[in-house]
Order: C-alpha cells, then sequence, then structure tokens
C-alpha cells in the first residue's frame, strides 16, 4: 500500500485556487522530491497536507496509510505520523525549545494511545540527537528559534522530525538560507532517518539539495500540478534546462 | 477627592469618575451609586492567605480594622504577609497602614487583597518609607470577588541606595484599581515596577503607577503585562517623571497585553516627562492577539489547540514572574498564574 497518497488535490488559498488538481503517491519507504519554480504551489501542498488554516481544500483527497488526512486537526495529523519542517521555523517566545519538543512528544503519545516519556528518558534521547546535529545541549533551553541562526532552526527543524519519527516526513525548502556546512549536517540528519516504514517528500527549488538527499522520485510541479514525473536524473535534467518549458505549458495541457 | 474619603464622609460626590483625567478609564462615581454601609468588625476565622504556605508573619486588615502598622528595625531583615481581607457582604471600608523599612534593612512584603463576597467596597491606603541602603521586595496578588469594588493607593518614599522591586498581579475586580505612587531621589536607588493583570468575564482591572525622579543617578524598570479574555478591560497607565536635574537617569517601561475576545478591552498610556539632561529612557505598549502563526506549528508537532493556547499564553505571562527574586513568591506566583489562566483562557 502507498503511505501517501494524494489524489486530484484543489486547494484554494483567500479564494485564490493555487494546487488545480495534484495527484502524487508515495510507497513507504521512498523519498520522493518535489521540484517547481516559485509560485508553483509547493508550500500551498505543504501546508494543505499539515492542515494550516486558511489553506482551504475544495476538491480531492489525501490519505496516509489509508486514512483521510484532510477530515483531521493539524495535531491529530501530526499524530498519525505528518511532520512539516517549516520553510521559515515560527519563534516560540518563552518557551524553551526542550519543553516544547516535550510537550510536542507526549502530546502524540497521548493521542497515540501511548505512555507518557519519562523525563530521564526523554532528556537521553534528546542528548543523543542534538548531538548528532551538532546541536549544543544548552541552545535546547533557550526559547525555541528565538534568536537562532537560520541554519540552527533548520537543525531544529530536523532535531525534532528525529525526536517525534513521524512516518511521513515533508520537507518545505529545507535548504533555504544555509551554507555548505549547515546543508551538509541537515542532509546527513535527513539521511540517518530514512528507513522503510518511512516516507519523505523533499520540497526544493534547487537541485542543490538533492545532492546530498538521493531521491527515489521526482516530480515536476508546475502551476498547481505535478506535470512530469521520472527518476533522478530528472532533477539534473531541470538544473541543466530550468522550468520554462514546465511553467510556460497552458493550464490544462497533458503532462 | 477620593473613595477613602467618599466612604468616610458619605459624600458621593466625592467619587473620583470619568471627568478625572487620571480615572477616565475607572469610572467610580457612574458605577457606585450608593454606599453599602460601614463593613461590621469581622467574627469569621479567615482562610488561609495565599502566600500561606511560606509560613511568614502575619498582619492582618479584615474589614479595615486590624494592623496600622509593620516596622522593620534598621538592619534587620524580615518577611511580612499583609493581608486585607473583605468578610462582609456589601459593606464598605478604609484601611490604612503604615510601613516603615528602616535604614540597611530589608523587607518582603507579601500583600494579598482577598474577598469572597460581594458588593463590598473596600479602600487601603499604604503609605511606605524607605530609609537609605533599605530593600523592599514588595509581591502583591490581588484576589477580588467578581462582585467587589477595590481601591489601592501606596505611596512609596525612598532614600539614597534603597531599592523596591514591586509585582503586583491580579484578577481584577467589579472594579479595581492598583496604584502606586514612588518618590525616586535618584542617588542609586534603584526601583522594579512589575504587574500582571489576567482578567476575565466583566473583570475589571486598572493598575496605575507615578515615579518621580527627583535627583541623579536613579533607575526604574518597568514591565507590565496583561491577557484579557470575555468582556474584561485592562487599563495600565504608568508615568515617569525626570524632573529638572535629576541627571542620568535611566528609565524603561513596557507594557505588553494579549487578548483573547474582540470583546475584551486594553486601555494603556504609558508617559515619559523628562525634564533633565543626559537621560535614558525607552517605553514600548503593544495589544495584540496570540500568534497564530506560532499556534500552527504547536499543532504541526502534535499540541492540541487548547493545549497550545494555554502554552503560549503561559510563556507570554512568564516574563512578569521570572522577574520575581524571592523563591517562594515566585513559585506561588508561578501557581497564581496557571491557576487563573484556566479560569480565564
Amino acid at each position: 500500500m502507498m503511505l501517501l497518497s494524494v489524489e486530484n488535490l484543489q486547494v484554494a488559498v483567500d479564494a485564490k485556487p493555487i494546487l488545480h488538481g495534484l495527484s502524487l503517491e508515495i510507497p513507504a519507504g521512498e523519498v520522493h522530491a518535489v521540484m517547481g519554480p516559485n509560485g508553483a504551489g509547493k508550500s500551498t501542498l505543504s501546508y494543505a497536507l499539515a492542515g494550516r488554516p486558511g489553506y482551504e481544500v475544495t476538491d480531492g483527497a489525501a490519505r496516509l496509510d489509508g486514512v483521510d488526512l484532510l477530515a483531521l486537526e493539524p495535531n491529530e495529523r501530526a499524530a498519525l505520523g505528518v511532520f512539516l519542517s517549516f520553510q521559515y521555523p515560527t519563534e516560540i517566545p518563552g518557551v524553551p525549545a526542550l519543553t516544547f519538543l516535550r510537550t510536542a512528544l507526549n502530546a502524540q503519545h497521548r493521542a497515540r494511545g501511548e505512555a507518557e516519556v519519562s523525563a530521564p528518558d526523554f532528556l537521553r534521547l534528546v542528548r543523543a540527537r542534538a548531538a548528532a546535529l551538532k546541536i549544543y545541549f544548552d541552545m535546547l533551553k533557550r526559547p525555541l528559534n528565538v534568536g537562532f541562526s537560520g541554519g540552527e532552526k533548520k537543525r531544529m527543524e530536523i532535531l525534532q522530525m528525529s525526536v517525534l519519527s513521524p512516518r511521513l516526513a515533508i520537507l518545505d525548502e529545507t535548504d533555504s538560507g544555509l551554507d555548505i556546512d549547515a546543508l551538509r549536517i541537515v542532509a546527513e540528519g535527513v539521511n540517518a532517518l530514512r528507513s522503510p516504514s518511512r516516507s519523505m517528500l523533499v520540497i526544493t527549488h534547487y537541485q542543490r539539495l538533492l545532492d546530498h538527499i538521493r531521491p527515489d522520485r521526482v516530480h515536476v510541479l508546475a502551476a498547481g500540478r505535478i506535470v512530469a514525473s521520472g527518476g533522478p536524473d530528472l532533477a539534473l535534467e531541470l538544473e541543466r534546462d530550468g522550468y520554462d518549458r514546465y511553467a510556460l505549458k497552458p493550464l490544462g495541457a497533458a503532462a | 477627592m477620593s473613595l477613602a474619603v467618599a466612604i468616610e464622609t458619605g459624600d458621593l460626590t466625592q467619587l473620583p469618575s470619568r471627568r478625572d483625567e487620571d480615572w477616565r478609564w475607572t469610572d467610580l462615581r457612574g458605577l457606585v451609586r450608593a454606599l453599602p454601609e460601614p463593613s461590621p468588625a469581622n467574627h469569621v476565622d479567615l482562610a488561609d492567605g495565599p502566600f500561606a504556605d511560606l509560613n511568614p508573619a502575619e498582619a492582618n486588615v479584615v474589614n479595615g480594622r486590624g494592623q496600622t502598622r509593620v516596622t522593620v528595625d534598621a538592619g534587620a531583615s524580615r518577611v511580612v504577609a499583609l493581608r486585607f481581607v473583605a468578610t462582609a457582604e456589601a459593606g464598605a471600608h478604609v484601611a490604612r497602614v503604615s510601613i516603615d523599612v528602616g535604614e540597611g534593612a530589608s523587607l518582603v512584603l507579601l500583600e494579598s487583597y482577598e474577598g469572597a463576597e460581594t458588593g463590598y467596597v473596600a479602600d487601603a491606603e499604604l503609605s511606605i518609607v524607605l530609609g537609605p541602603g533599605a530593600a523592599l521586595q514588595r509581591i502583591v496578588i490581588a484576589n477580588d470577588s467578581a462582585a467587589g469594588v477595590s481601591v489601592s493607593l501606596s505611596d512609596v518614599r525612598l532614600d539614597a541606595r534603597s531599592s523596591l522591586t514591586q509585582t503586583v498581579l491580579t484578577s481584577g475586580a467589579r472594579r479595581q484599581r492598583l496604584e502606586t505612587h514612588v518618590s525616586h531621589p535618584g542617588a542609586g536607588a534603584r526601583v522594579r515596577l512589575d504587574g500582571l493583570y489576567l482578567l476575565g468575564d466583566k473583570r475589571h482591572a486598572d493598575v496605575t503607577t507615578v515615579v518621580t525622579h527627583v535627583g541623579v543617578d536613579g533607575a526604574t524598570d518597568q514591565l507590565i503585562k496583561g491577557v484579557v479574555a470575555g468582556q474584561a478591560r485592562g487599563v495600565f497607565q504608568g508615568r515617569i517623571v525626570v524632573s529638572q536635574g535629576a541627571d542620568k537617569t535611566e528609565a524603561r517601561m513596557g507594557h505588553h497585553a494579549l487578548s483573547l475576545s474582540d470583546r475584551a478591552e486594553v486601555d494603556g498610556k504609558p508617559e515619559l516627562e523628562i525634564w533633565a539632561d543626559d537621560v535614558v529612557c525607552a517605553h514600548g505598549n503593544t495589544v495584540g492577539a496570540l500568534d497564530e502563526e506560532a499556534l500552527f506549528y504547536a499543532r504541526q508537532r502534535g499540541i492540541g489547540e487548547i493545549e497550545a493556547r494555554a502554552m503560549l499564553t503561559e510563556a507570554f505571562v512568564a516574563e512578569v514572574i521570572d522577574r520575581i527574586e524571592h523563591d517562594g513568591a515566585r513559585d506561588i506566583a508561578r501557581s497564581w498564574v496557571v491557576m487563573r489562566l484556566g479560569s480565564v483562557a
């Protein structure tokens, strides 16, 4: 069975249609990249799957393991295993990163009817995962993302993903704002989380990230729908030829 | 003109009204159409006050009667709970207390306003004098009833090198005002004047402060936060006056409120009046809703909406609590916040 299955998804923001019938399937264990020019609807896809208020699904379906995602609250989707690594992670003033992460982890455990994680077990887990991402433990005592650099914020996203252990990780422009060293650390963190039971949707404008996170499949998103799909080589083609031939394709033309 | 004079003379025209610039958001004359009878002496046992867990010395003022003086001898240290309690239904009373903190002495004043009954009209006037180098930590918890009218007016006189650190926590009343006036001599004296109002239903709280710097080298730091829900109304009026000659004054004032309801209201009036040179002064005043982006971010991580809202609201007010120096009082203040937010948000 497909882990994620998106069918004819149509999404409007402020009554303006952005996704015009997007279909996409990701089998368990695979990493798929969605590439596309600015304004194609890449972030809209990630927000619609995560359930952000204001992203109105007007038609279509999205299922995780056969469960209708669109009927669920954002936190219910998270407990089911949907994780979104934000392009611009939000600052949470006054809430230390550790407190935030533990609250989130235990909320997910409660929602799934699992026991909460004890404080010592939680700290052990976070210490190990933070070290792998070169995050100083003291940084986790600071309010989440407040005053963090772009690279620190992205590493913090991957740390949260690592601790929350989702079924589906959506990485929205995770490479934006990263220098080459930070990109390598983040990509290693993501690669360490690849597993036969976890799928990833890597959304990116540039091919650069895909040198580090090798996708199984690449999809081209243009003007609100998937217009081409292929193997990893498609990303190299896009890097060489640009998006023009997709972006200029009139609405309604066959992919 | 004051509530105390009105209660003592029975003359309603002495009540401050919206025509008085300093009372325009906390109108008493329009609200109190008839004064209740004078409160009777208390005959019931008092329940524990909010600071009871710290086992402080207790100075009780019940229905306007009781302790009139708290003193700390030069060089000594005391922790005193000063409780203003209203036990009479529909009674009016005035209490006056003078507090003396001698040279080099220190006082932790755990002050509370407690009223469970309805219809009372209470006034408290505190006259506080600090000697040179004296330190006063004043933590106020106002747990008035939703149907009470309560005004507290404190006048604090500082001396050289003395310090006042104050945190006022209030859940409001039918109408309530907590007002502090500080006479600041400069001369190395330091003032921190914080506050927090957490208001739901139709509650009203007014935190008003006036700090007058008259000498060289003084500092005042103020952080007031508020959360309003329902049809509540929060008022902050803060005035810092830097008089002529009070050079090298440092004054900072911040008032930030979170409005959880369209029908709630926040009125803020921060004022800096500067007549001296070479001063560092800053102020900020904001009113806003919970950050929807932060709320979605938290929910995306699996935190339910109610829990996420509570977490963000608690985080918003935590800064005021974190600044309380006394460990025990800070813990009590933190519990108070959790309890009050539970009934407000």
